[in-house]
């Protein structure tokens, strides 16, 4: 008969390198579905919320109702957004993914309308007169001008992203959320630990990420600074 | 179309509002969580924010601290205090959980409203012979007001949505009606509590936005004195 075994894993300890090593597929797993989950929500949300914000500029009628409607989708707790879907998408990854854009609509609308604006008339006046059509004007000069508002935009909608996957967790797609509610059932430390501190790395990274698209794509604001 | 009329029903039933698992005492749960949580919350935050405002240093912990709040998922910072010692004692860790991620708006925003205070108005106020509490309680604060208002209006709201997502944490409130509804895969008592959660959410959000318009007036600032 052997002894049972002594180690971080069988004393439940909050850091556990045991833990790291032998479960290191399922955190894997669980990390890859967390970022599969926020990357594909953002990047919906950002399809959606261009045309959105383009419309809300380009009627004033438009403005009052889009900002009206994302902001109270935004005011709807994380859990109860996730439960009113339930009937559309059932127990599956869509509805996750849905909730996530329909949070992210609301930051990236704003913050879109909110760069379109600010682009000074005199610029809009000089690009028409050097000849440029609304399309030509639209996407050579006042998207990259919105740009700096937009990604700061992105980088919001993106980390609460990461952090309201867990809530997915309800309906077993939350990605380390998964791992969370799990741990939390059985009282895995580790397991719990280890999963939160890896939401908030992605959280972080992605942050990072984007900032560091956003230098790329606006290299003329590096030298004023 | 036929679970939103389900829901309904479930809704309508009186046996549903009545009870020690009762809507009533859901409601009465989330409510307390939610005020006891945002006067803690205040009580904490607004006289470092206004004092770090008034001295003028901090600017970067204050403006950081909603950020760092922003990454750090809810629903791991309420497993995490269940499973420390806090976790024994009822409550404790939602209510610990939920005054964590108030405070952050709460700093925030009535440190950035304290220091967008006319500091002209500031100077003439010190040219009068104010000191510095005089000077902080009847030219910053007022003016600063909107601003402080906003991050209540903003915590308020945040507690609602975390007091929901403690019921994944076996805490009290609306939550549980819906998390009950999942364990009964009853799909219409799963809306019925979301629909419950999100009226709560906007009645609260529409009660602090009529405040926030009613409380320059009511101080006697006129309109223009904020802008």
């Amino acid at each position: 008969m052997t002894a049972p075994p002594d180690d971080c894993l069988a004393r439940n300890e909050w850091v556990c390198g045991a833990y790291l090593s032998s479960r290191r597929h399922i955190l894997w797993d669980a990390a890859l579905q967390h970022v599969q989950l926020t990357a594909v929500s953002v990047l919906i949300g950002l399809v959606l919320a261009l045309p959105l914000a383009l419309a809300a500029r380009r009627w004033h009628w438009a403005a009052g109702p889009v900002l009206g409607v994302t902001t109270i989708l935004y005011t709807i707790p994380s859990l109860a957004m996730f439960s009113l879907l339930l009937p559309v998408y059932g127990l599956s990854a869509s509805l996750v993914v849905a909730g996530l854009v329909l949070y992210s609509l609301t930051l990236l609308v704003r913050n879109i309308l909110a760069g379109l604006r600010a682009v000074p008339e005199e610029t809009r006046q000089a690009a028409r007169g050097m000849g440029y059509g609304p399309v030509r004007l639209l996407v050579a000069v006042e998207l990259p001008l919105a740009l700096p508002a937009a990604m700061a935009g992105l980088r919001i909608a993106t980390v609460s992203a990461v952090s309201l996957v867990t809530i997915g967790a309800i309906v077993g797609y939350g990605g380390l959320g998964n791992l969370i509610y799990a741990g939390m059932n059985t009282y895995f430390k580790a397991q719990v630990l280890t999963a939160s501190v890896l939401c908030v790395l992605i959280a972080v990274a992605a942050d990072l990420l984007l900032l560091l698209l956003q230098r790329l794509l606006t290299p003329w604001t590096r030298s004023r600074s | 179309m036929n679970t939103l009329t389900d829901a309904w029903t479930w809704l309508t039933t009186s046996a549903h509002w009545h009870g020690q698992d009762g809507i009533w005492t859901r409601l009465g749960q989330h409510l307390y969580l939610t005020v006891v949580c945002l006067l803690i919350s205040c009580v904490i935050a607004l006289p470092v924010a206004l004092f770090l405002g008034h001295i003028g240093r901090g600017g970067a912990l204050a403006v950081n601290i909603s950020n760092v709040g922003r990454a750090v998922p809810t629903f791991a910072v309420l497993v995490l205090l269940l499973l420390t010692p806090v976790g024994r004692w009822g409550e404790g860790p939602t209510i610990v959980a939920l005054v964590l991620f108030a405070v952050p708006p709460l700093l925030t925003n009535a440190y950035v409203g304290m220091r967008e205070v006319d500091q002209d108005v500031v100077r003439a106020a010190r040219g009068m012979g104010m000191t510095g509490p005089q000077l902080l309680l009847r030219v910053e604060v007022p003016l600063a007001l909107p601003l402080i208002l906003t991050g209540v209006r903003i915590a308020a709201v945040q507690l609602v949505a975390t007091a929901t997502i403690a019921a994944l944490a076996g805490g009290g409130g609306l939550g549980r009606i819906i998390t009950a509804g999942f364990n009964l895969a009853s799909t219409a008592q799963v809306v019925a509590g979301a629909v419950l959660v999100a009226a709560f959410a906007l009645i609260v959000e529409g009660l602090f936005e009529a405040a926030q318009r009613l409380a320059p007036s009511r101080l006697g600032l006129r309109a223009g004195d904020t802008a």
